[in-house]
C-alpha cells in the first residue's frame, strides 16, 4: 500500500489496516502523536477504528519545544 | 490565584519549552521555576527518526497544564488547524493563538489573531491570544470572549523588556480577564515590573532558556514574579518630587 506520510511517499505492508496499525508500523505507538488522514484530524480514540487505504495522505504531528 | 477559564493556578509564571541547551537542563529549569503552565509547539514528526526522544517524555507532563501555541501560522486558518491538531491529542483545551504577520519582527497579525480567536472560541477552546500592545485590539479580543489577553512586552526573543509601559497599563486597567505579558522579557526586573503594573502573569521562554545558566534564571524569574505581584498587592507609595524624611524631626537634642 502506498501512502503519503508527511509529504514523503512511503510503502507500508498491506497488513497495516488502521491508523493505530500504522503507528505500530512506524514504532510511534508509545508516543504522543496526532494524526490527520486526508485532511481530517483524528481524535486519539479514533485511531483504532480508522481504516487507511492506498494513496491516503497522512500527517503525523507531535509536540516540540516552543514558547 | 490566577484563573484562566476553568483553570486555576498558584504560579503566575508561564514557561516556554523552546531552545534549552538540553532536556536535563530544561527539566531542572522547569522544576525550579515552579511553573504550572508549559507552552510548546505543534510540528510534523520526522518519521525516519522516530526514536529521537521528545521533551514530553522527559517531563512529567501530567503535573502541568499544557498550553500549545499556534506558532508557525501566518493566517487565521492555519492557526485554527494547529489548535485543532493540538486538542486532538486529548492532553489540552487551552491554546495560545499566535498568528505572525511579519517574519522579521515576529509581530502578530492583529486581524488574523482576532479571526482565529473568534473561531477557536466557537469551537470551545480556552483561548489566550498573543497580541500586540494595541489597547483597542486587546479590548476587541476581550469582547469576543477570550479567556486571557497576552500582549507582548517587545518582539519575541528580543529581551528588550516592556517598551510601551503606557499602553500596557491601559490594557491592564481596562481588562477584566487576566492580562499575561508574553514575549520580550529579558531580565527578572522586566518580569517584576510587569507584575507590579498589575499583570496577572508573565509568559517567557528565551529569557530562561537562552540565559547562561537557565536553571538559576528560572529561579530568578520565579522570585521576580512573586515579588512583583506582592508589590502590586501591597500598593506602592506615590512618587514625589522632593524628599520626605523617614526619621522623625521632633525631639532632636542637638540643634
Amino acid at each position: 500500500m502506498k501512502l503519503t506520510v508527511n509529504g514523503d511517499h512511503v510503502e507500508v505492508p498491506n497488513s497495516v489496516k488502521t491508523v493505530a496499525g500504522l503507528l505500530v508500523h512506524f514504532e510511534l505507538h508509545h508516543k504522543v502523536v496526532i494524526v490527520e488522514r486526508n485532511a481530517e484530524i483524528l481524535e486519539q480514540a479514533k485511531h483504532t477504528e480508522t481504516l487507511i487505504f492506498d494513496k491516503d495522505k497522512i500527517e503525523l504531528v507531535h509536540f516540540v519545544g516552543g514558547g | 490565584m490566577l484563573k484562566i477559564g476553568n483553570h486555576e493556578f498558584s504560579s503566575r509564571l508561564l514557561l516556554g519549552t523552546g531552545k534549552y541547551p538540553n532536556f536535563d537542563i530544561q527539566k531542572e529549569a522547569v522544576d525550579v521555576s515552579a511553573t504550572e503552565i508549559l507552552t510548546f509547539s505543534v510540528r510534523r514528526m520526522n518519521i525516519f527518526e522516530a526514536s529521537q526522544p521528545n521533551f514530553l517524555e522527559k517531563l512529567n507532563v501530567s503535573k502541568y497544564t499544557l498550553l500549545p501555541n499556534t506558532a508557525g501560522a501566518k493566517t487565521a486558518k492555519e492557526a485554527v488547524r494547529i489548535a485543532k491538531l493540538a486538542k486532538a491529542s486529548g492532553l489540552c483545551d487551552m491554546i495560545k493563538v499566535e498568528v505572525i504577520g511579519c517574519q522579521k519582527t515576529l509581530l502578530p497579525d492583529p486581524v488574523g489573531t482576532l479571526k482565529a480567536s473568534e473561531e477557536l472560541l466557537k469551537e470551545g477552546f480556552t483561548v489566550l491570544p498573543y497580541t500586540s500592545d494595541d489597547v483597542l485590539l486587546a479590548r476587541r479580543l476581550e469582547e469576543l470572549g477570550c479567556h486571557a489577553i497576552m500582549p507582548g512586552a517587545s518582539p519575541i526573543g528580543s529581551g528588550q523588556g516592556i517598551i510601551n509601559p503606557l499602553n500596557l497599563s491601559f490594557i491592564i486597567e481596562q481588562t477584566r480577564v487576566p492580562v499575561i505579558v508574553d514575549a520580550g522579557i529579558g531580565t527578572p526586573s522586566d518580569a517584576a515590573i510587569a507584575m507590579e503594573m498589575g499583570a496577572a502573569g508573565v509568559l517567557l521562554n528565551t529569557a530562561v532558556s537562552g540565559a547562561k545558566d537557565p536553571v538559576i534564571m528560572a529561579n530568578a524569574m520565579r522570585l521576580a514574579i512573586e515579588a512583583g505581584r506582592l508589590g502590586f498587592e501591597a500598593g506602592r507609595i506615590p512618587k514625589k518630587r522632593y524628599a520626605t524624611a523617614s526619621s522623625p524631626l521632633d525631639g532632636m537634642s542637638i540643634s
